[in-house]
């Protein structure tokens, strides 16, 4: 019998290693030119005018907002932020493409998925700000956003974690038969982590509705992708699993939400999980704890910044066609700038979450040692409170 | 499982296998192939699976094939299971339950051997209970699957073989309870899993020789049940700890802290632990018997401390 373990084999005597490397590299789905052209012009009529211009809002409020954070933390008035410049096509153009019952598992570079879903500007802050109105109750460094109510499961730092919860959050949704489909989202250096590798195996196995999005941005902080993995990228990873898998235009917001939306069909229809690499380049700084300059060229940033800007791709096509135009932009971004403004003060301003809130939520009702630590703590912050931040009260 | 739809199996296994130590015979058959479902090995994965599928409505319990091999899966136990409930401020909930064999068994080798309840101690979030008989294991797993939190069930290797009368009916045993096995007024013997019956077999020797032991087996881990645990110091004054975790940073350890913070001053003598060496356990079984509390060494403990 030509079979073993349920596989049919067929013997050679030719002996024939599988080369390391594909003579054609995995071919990168795109719909428009670097200059905002539509490769196919007639593939207009499969387009809608509105979403079209709504993802471009979205991309250009995403850009915005992280100009803000990011001179915000410069200037001390939050700790710590991390950029998405460069990524909007695939937060939005991804996002776009989902249902609001979709579950996301975020890394931490996508908080476009939640903007799209409706999470408001004053959100954002109140959780880079930790304020009493911080979904997470200031628990969390910033950008850790999370929202029960639009399906966005709360940031965990650790790379990969998300992978294999993803996988689990999509068996339940098969064993329950609904028509939602899970959302992982990791950059490249997190392919390199074992939970990466567990997750996409665990998933064809079980036939889990899950799409992993991977944002290939070129970067994993100080680390090239040449000394990330050796293989063609990382789509062609999903053949060895037996995973169905697509390489995109990353920074072509048109072809990153088409590609998604396609995926999502087949994952929730065949029960299948799907694999999509999403090309484009980190043009931040890892986060505000890192200075880029330090181990690649300003030229490659700039270059990519300015001529490979996937907002400005978006804006090339909405206006070639008379969706958009200069008078829109001005308005759009002055009235950004704006609404960021008074969204900052308006975090600020408010008070931080009580004591309290670091000994709620750890179980489900407080056990009685941490009602003890808490009376401790409490007396010890009101007795040496000019020991203590003043901003933080003490019920 | 019949109770409640949510309630699922992850594991290496434990489908038609079975388990590898048969706890979830006959499941797969009954629930089918996704609730009780096999999983290739990947301790993180699974584990991280049950954390998202928690995470959004499901109710898993995770099966580590042995204790030590979740260790793969610490990070996404420690730095997921454990906080999420607090990170997200509350609004997601991780109701998971992780089980499996763990303890000194018969010449399983060190890397099958392993204490982990030390391990997971400091984790915060996490709560950890240890079964010690046929009564407590169905009632402390019930509890376990349908509490909010994560808890963490340790069984032992050794003890699946026991046999006792239970109800057949529901009852729920409450994880944060300590046992008391046996009342007594001359000295307080805190125990749990396998080393509960190396005690009562020790006490019999006692009892012959006119001592008069409680034996409390504490059964909550995480937190420690210090009502009960205290109310008998209180009684006794003295106090013998016996754990088969290793001597530096085990279960003893942390009790033995947590009973001098709060009841230093009913103390006669100081407490008295016995505890594994902090070795590897050895392959051969007269070394490794010899990594074991015996009932010999509690019965001379308790004449060194009541005299």
């Amino acid at each position: 019998m030509n079979d073993f373990m349920g596989r049919k084999v067929s013997y050679s005597s030719q002996m024939c290693f599988i080369p390391e490397e594909s003579t054609n590299s995995v071919p990168c789905y795109r719909l428009l030119s670097t200059h905002g052209d539509l490769l196919d012009p007639s593939s207009i009529n499969e387009l809608d005018k509105e979403l079209c211009i709504e993802m471009y809002r979205k991309m250009v409020t995403l850009q915005v907002m992280d100009t803000i954070f990011y001179d915000a933390q410069r200037q001390g008035r939050i700790s710590f932020y991390v950029t998405t410049i460069g990524e909007e096509a695939i937060n939005i153009g991804s996002a776009a493409a989902l249902n609001a019952t979709d579950v996301v598992f975020s890394q931490y570079r996508e908080p476009g998925v939640l903007m799209w879903r409706g999470f408001t500007l004053q959100q954002f802050a109140n959780q880079c700000y930790g304020n009493e109105y911080d979904l997470g109750k200031g628990r969390q460094m910033p950008v850790h956003y999370g929202s029960n109510e639009l399906n966005y499961l709360t940031v965990s730092s650790p790379i990969a974690t998300q992978v294999p919860q993803a996988v689990g959050a999509a068996y339940g949704l098969k064993m329950d038969k609904k028509d939602a489909c899970a959302v992982t989202y990791f950059g490249d250096g997190g392919t390199s982590e074992g939970d990466f590798h567990a997750g996409m195996n665990f998933a064809a196995v079980l036939g889990a509705p899950v799409l992993f999005i991977c944002r290939n941005n070129g970067w994993a902080i100080s680390t090239p992708t040449s000394e990330q993995f050796r293989s063609d990228g990382v789509a062609i990873k999903g053949q060895a699993y037996g995973v169905r898998s697509i390489r995109v235009d990353g920074n072509d917001a048109l072809a990153v939400y088409f590609a998604v939306k396609n995926a999502r069909k087949m994952a929730v229809e065949e029960f299948r999980p799907i694999l999509i690499e999403a090309l484009t380049y980190r043009v931040g700084h890892h986060s505000t704890s890192d200075d880029s300059s330090k181990y690649r060229s300003v030229d490659e940033i700039e270059y990519w910044r300015t001529r490979r800007d996937p907002v400005a791709r978006l804006r090339m096509f909405l206006q070639s066609n008379r969706w958009w135009d200069d008078e829109n932009e001005d308005l759009l971004r002055q009235d950004l700038r704006t609404q960021m403004m008074s969204v900052l003060h308006n975090a600020e301003s408010k008070k931080k979450p009580g004591l309290s809130n670091l000994f709620e939520d750890v179980y489900d009702v407080i056990p009685q040692n941490l009602k003890e630590q808490e009376q401790e703590t409490q007396a010890i912050v009101g007795k040496y409170p000019k020991d203590y931040p003043s901003d933080v009260p003490l019920d | 499982m019949e109770r409640d739809p949510r309630v699922c199996v992850l594991g290496e296994d434990v489908g038609h296998y079975g388990g590898s130590y048969k706890v979830t015979k006959g499941l797969a058959e009954k629930f089918g192939d996704l609730r009780v479902l096999d999983t290739p090995i990947a301790e993180n994965s699974f584990t991280g699976m049950a954390v998202g599928a928690a995470m959004t409505g499901l109710r898993p319990i995770v099966e580590g094939m042995n204790m030590g091999f979740l260790l793969l899966a610490y990070n996404q136990i420690s730095n997921n299971c454990g906080m999420l409930h607090y990170t997200s401020g509350g609004q997601f909930t991780i109701p998971v339950v992780i089980r499996g064999p763990g303890g000194v068994g018969r010449q399983l080798g060190a890397e099958h051997s392993q204490r982990l309840e030390s391990y997971f101690q400091s984790v915060p979030g996490l709560q950890m209970v240890a079964c010690s008989t046929p009564y407590n294991a169905k009632g402390l797993m019930k509890a376990a699957i349908r509490s909010e939190n994560p808890v963490i069930l340790c069984e032992h290797v050794l003890l699946y073989n026991l046999k006792e009368r239970i109800p057949d009916e529901e009852y729920v045993c409450c994880l944060e309870r300590a046992e008391l096995v046996r009342p007594g007024k001359d000295v307080t013997i805190l125990t749990y899993s396998r080393m509960r019956h190396h005690v009562l077999q020790a006490a019999k020797s006692l009892i012959n020789k006119g001592y008069d032991p409680e034996i409390i087996d504490i059964i909550s881990l995480k937190p420690f049940d210090l009502h009960t645990i205290g109310n008998s110091i209180k009684k006794t004054h003295k106090v013998l700890i016996v754990e088969e975790c290793m001597r530096t940073g085990g279960i003893g350890a942390s009790l033995r802290a947590s009973i001098m913070d709060n009841f230093w001053d009913y103390l006669d003598a100081p407490i008295m632990c016995l505890s594994s060496q902090d070795v590897p356990t050895p392959y051969a079984g007269t070394l490794e018997e010899a990594t074991v509390v015996q009932p010999p060494q509690i019965v001379k403990a308790i004449k060194q401390l009541c005299g």
